[in-house]
């Protein structure tokens, strides 16, 4: 375990010592919000992506919008890296602390401020749960569309900066298309209310350029999100194929027939095999790949679209299709969808989980050299995929004990993305760049790309203190990667020098 | 179409030699939207066609110049639609002007605006340089989001060559119901209705008429009817109508306020209303200050733009100034000499 192999931690040095720094603090939070014991930061060394570890310098937890404008002024004035963290479990490395830095957690910022069911929104502290948020909906008839898978642990902060999506994004959108409003806070701790209580708001849209910017141009700390009704009625329906090309075509027939599935998930033979010895969803096992595929809205709509759905899966050759023919079998069907991580888990210590996104057609080759790709690196490999919106999650399995295993991990999962940007697709659709797909970003951007994100960061954060080394590459870093993107035969990086 | 991205180029390099202003124009259906149109025209009519479009992968990408009554005739074809429902405001209206301003029509509230389906670009910034941000797949996170940022910029940040959008399919039913009300019956009706499961998409108050627009499967559609109650009407003229702003409401001759607020704001006593968006969209014609009007508007939640005028005008929107502050010091990081349409949006830049 260790960190990737040219991490850049040491890029922003502090003008002041860790004792400074947290007498400085001290000044501003409460005891109890700032931990700098190496015993209480070993919590803080990782988040989700558990297979890179750093000790943060210090730990801060604020409980306040003002502790946190604070905290910020005396980073910014002490040229401190900062490292936002909502409940940690993110997927790609994004709340890595740094060695010299300060990770500051926004946990204690977890109140549901407002309910407005009138209006259908509510405003929330970035440490809320995204699950909690539903769940105050609920008396109402509401609820909160996106729902990562992370959702009963991840927090809407946390979402925000990710632009998190889920397995209804394709119906319902990602975190960016229902939001409406953040206070938001820069490194040198101004405020700032981007979005408004309506639809829009005036002059650039800054609300999606926050959104997803993985912590690297402020931080949010209050959201106010969109609710929408409660569906009165869902169902699923399950069909099995006996060649993943027929079921990617099955994909392409629904949509083709005008229908936009609340849930359109794939697993392959590996993944559903995983799922029932792990909790027995009742998934046929002989088939090379399921299909879920979910209905919700109305009664009548539900029974007019199911009806549809099953009529075009099977002329699209399933061997099999059963319609959920009640809200608990519904659930046992998602469930070993929503299992599918901790499945594979079980049988292997360890597993990158990608993220690339394709378009949709590019299935049945990107599969196939997925599959091929596990001779290459000798590494197994499972495929769940959010169909209908072409986001695929291969899960690499590996123990990372094994140094070797770990190495051929990342280069399995650095070939996927490579083979995803070649079809034209990204990197990644839902998880972010982080640290873990730093590399590739190279692969997908070309300079005067990159140069255009460092021109929004630099607005943003003139210092680089911010998440410095994550999301958007250096042009240096890529350089030294050589895995430039090539594009008509330009020349990359004509403006760095060469030794 | 490589020769007219690099008359493109030539034509933006000698404007940041000689320091001269660019105005990114299409037909023109937009050149209302302004606080000043300086600059000699690009005309991004040449740049045209559709790229690709594959019905069954939900995106379609074309360029910028391509007119947009093309565009949705294309995708009508194949049974789908822009789902935002794009005002045109004119028959020259192209794609890219529709990406680049960013407007939304009656079925915003419902299925998204414009800056929500916009999937990717391609961009000629001020440096003359060919890039693209986002792509073609519906889950995009890798960098910052600049497309949606590009949308609405009104040509001020660069110009967009192409623009990839996910598309919808066109609804295989549609019902538009009047139940007579006044203001605020209609606001209270609305929002309790979009809190409830029902196929809405689009609401609309005016002359004392709430219109409703419910679509999806026909017996879903049905039964909403059957709870709602209320008189049908033809769908399409009426809609069209509110979304091209050719309702008679609009022929007012004197000012037209755009206030995007919380929905459940009671009636605003500023002038004859027209209110769209389950009373998040307010249309206010009449005159009055730029300043007043948007404090308004800022106490409910939102904002204020003055939409069109009939002469000059210091401004169309006001922002705060700590807003003010960042919004210009994006326009100097994507732009640094200024050259896209300068004071198009804001006196100041």
């Amino acid at each position: 375990m260790g960190k990737p192999d040219d991490f850049p931690a040491e890029t922003v040095k502090p003008l002041i010592s860790k004792a400074e720094l947290v007498e400085r603090l001290l000044a501003v939070l409460p005891t109890e919000s700032l931990l700098h014991d190496r015993e209480e930061l070993k919590p803080f060394e990782c988040d989700g992506l558990s297979a890179y570890r750093q000790i943060p310098l210090a730990v801060a937890l604020p409980e306040t919008e003002g502790q946190i404008r604070a905290v910020l002024k005396i980073c910014h004035e002490g040229r401190v890296p900062v490292v936002f963290r909502g409940a940690g479990t993110g997927l790609s490395g994004g709340a890595l602390p740094y060695e010299h830095g300060l990770l500051l957690g926004l946990s204690k910022l977890k109140r549901i401020l407002e309910v407005d069911p009138q209006a259908r929104m509510a405003r929330v502290q970035p440490g809320v749960r995204n699950a909690a948020i539903s769940e105050a909906a609920a008396p109402h008839g509401l609820y909160y569309a996106p729902d990562p898978s992370s959702q009963i642990a991840c927090s809407i902060g946390g979402n925000v900066a990710e632009n998190s999506g889920g397995v209804h994004c394709l119906k319902y959108g990602l975190t960016v298309n229902n939001i409406m409003k953040v206070r938001f806070v820069t490194i040198d701790g101004e405020l700032l209310e981007i979005g408004s209580d309506g639809l829009d708001s005036p002059g650039y849209d800054l609300l999606a350029l926050i959104t997803g910017s993985e912590g690297l141009l402020g931080v949010v700390t209050e959201i106010t999100v969109k609710l929408l009704p409660s569906p009165v009625k869902a169902q699923v329906v399950l069909a099995a194929f006996d060649d993943v090309a027929k079921a990617g075509q099955a994909v392409a027939d629904i949509i083709g027939a005008r229908i936009i599935p609340a849930g359109l998930e794939m697993m392959d033979k590996k993944a559903t095999g995983a799922v029932e010895q792990f909790i027995g969803a009742g998934y046929p096992l002989d088939a090379a790949a399921i299909l879920l595929c979910e209905s919700d809205g109305t009664e009548e709509e539900v029974a007019s679209e199911v009806a549809r759905m099953t009529e075009v899966l099977k002329a699209a050759g399933a061997t099999q299709v059963r319609v959920s023919s009640n809200e608990a079998e519904r659930l046992k069907f998602w469930a070993g969808r929503k299992s599918a991580f901790p499945a594979v888990g079980r049988i292997l210590p360890d597993y990158f989980c990608m993220d690339g996104t394709i378009p949709r057609k590019q299935l049945p080759k990107v599969l196939k050299r997925i599959s091929e790709l596990e001779e290459t690196f000798n590494l197994q490999c499972a495929n769940v995929f959010h169909a209908g919106d072409g986001n695929l999650h291969p899960l690499i399995m590996f123990d990372a004990n094994d140094e070797d295993q770990l190495h051929r991990a990342e280069k399995y999962g650095a070939a996927i993305l490579e083979l995803c940007v070649e079809v034209g697709g990204t990197i990644t659709g839902e998880h972010g760049v982080g640290i873990e797909k730093i590399n590739q970003m190279c692969v997908q951007f070309r300079t005067a790309e990159l140069n255009t994100f460092h021109a929004i960061k630099h607005v943003f954060d003139e210092h680089g203190l911010l998440n410095p080394g994550k999301a958007v590459p250096t042009l240096q870093r890529c350089a030294e990667f050589g895995a430039m993107h090539v594009h008509r035969g330009e020349e990359k990086f004509p403006d760095l020098p060469r030794f | 179409m490589s020769e007219i991205i690099q008359q493109f180029q030539q034509t933006i390099a000698s404007a940041q030699a000689e320091k001269r202003a660019l105005r990114i124009r299409g037909g023109g259906s937009k050149d209302f939207y302004a606080v000043r149109l300086d600059g000699d025209v690009i005309d991004t009519r040449a740049y045209s066609g559709i790229v690709e479009y594959e019905p069954t992968e939900l995106v379609f990408t074309a360029r910028a110049g391509t007119p947009l009554r093309d565009v949705e005739a294309t995708l009508a074809e194949q049974g789908q639609m822009l789902a935002f429902e794009p005002p045109h405001f004119g028959t020259e209206a192209t794609f890219g002007g529709c990406i680049a301003a960013g407007f939304s029509g009656p079925r915003r509230a419902y299925l998204g605006s414009a800056r929500d389906f916009v999937l990717g670009v391609r961009l000629l910034n001020s440096a003359g340089e060919d890039l693209r941000f986002g792509g073609q797949v519906m889950k995009n996170v890798a960098g910052y989001d600049l497309s949606r940022l590009l949308t609405g910029s009104f040509g001020t940040l660069g110009l967009i060559l192409e623009a990839s959008v996910k598309v919808l399919p066109i609804p295989e039913t549609e019902q538009t119901l009047r139940l007579e009300m006044n203001e605020t019956q209609a606001i209270e009706t609305m929002n309790r209705c979009a809190g409830q499961p029902l196929p809405l998409s689009a609401t609309c108050f005016v002359d004392k008429s709430l219109y409703i627009r419910l679509s999806g499967a026909a017996s879903a559609v049905a039964a909403a009817q059957k709870h709602l109650g209320g008189e049908p009407v033809d769908s399409g003229p009426f809609w069209q109508s509110v979304r091209e702003h050719t309702h008679p409401f609009f022929a007012e001759t004197q000012a037209q306020w755009r206030l995007s607020i919380k929905s459940t704001t009671a009636p605003l006593d500023l002038g004859p209303t027209l209110i769209e968006w389950n009373g998040s969209l307010r249309w206010i014609s009449g005159d009055g200050e730029l300043d007043t009007i948007n404090g308004s508007a800022r106490n409910c939640g939102g904002y204020a733009t003055l939409f069109r005028r009939a002469g000059e005008a210091d401004a169309i929107q006001r922002l705060q100034p700590g807003m003010l502050a960042l919004q210009r010091k994006i326009k100097q990081a994507m732009d640094p000499a200024g050259i896209f349409g300068p004071r198009r949006l804001h006196d100041g830049f």
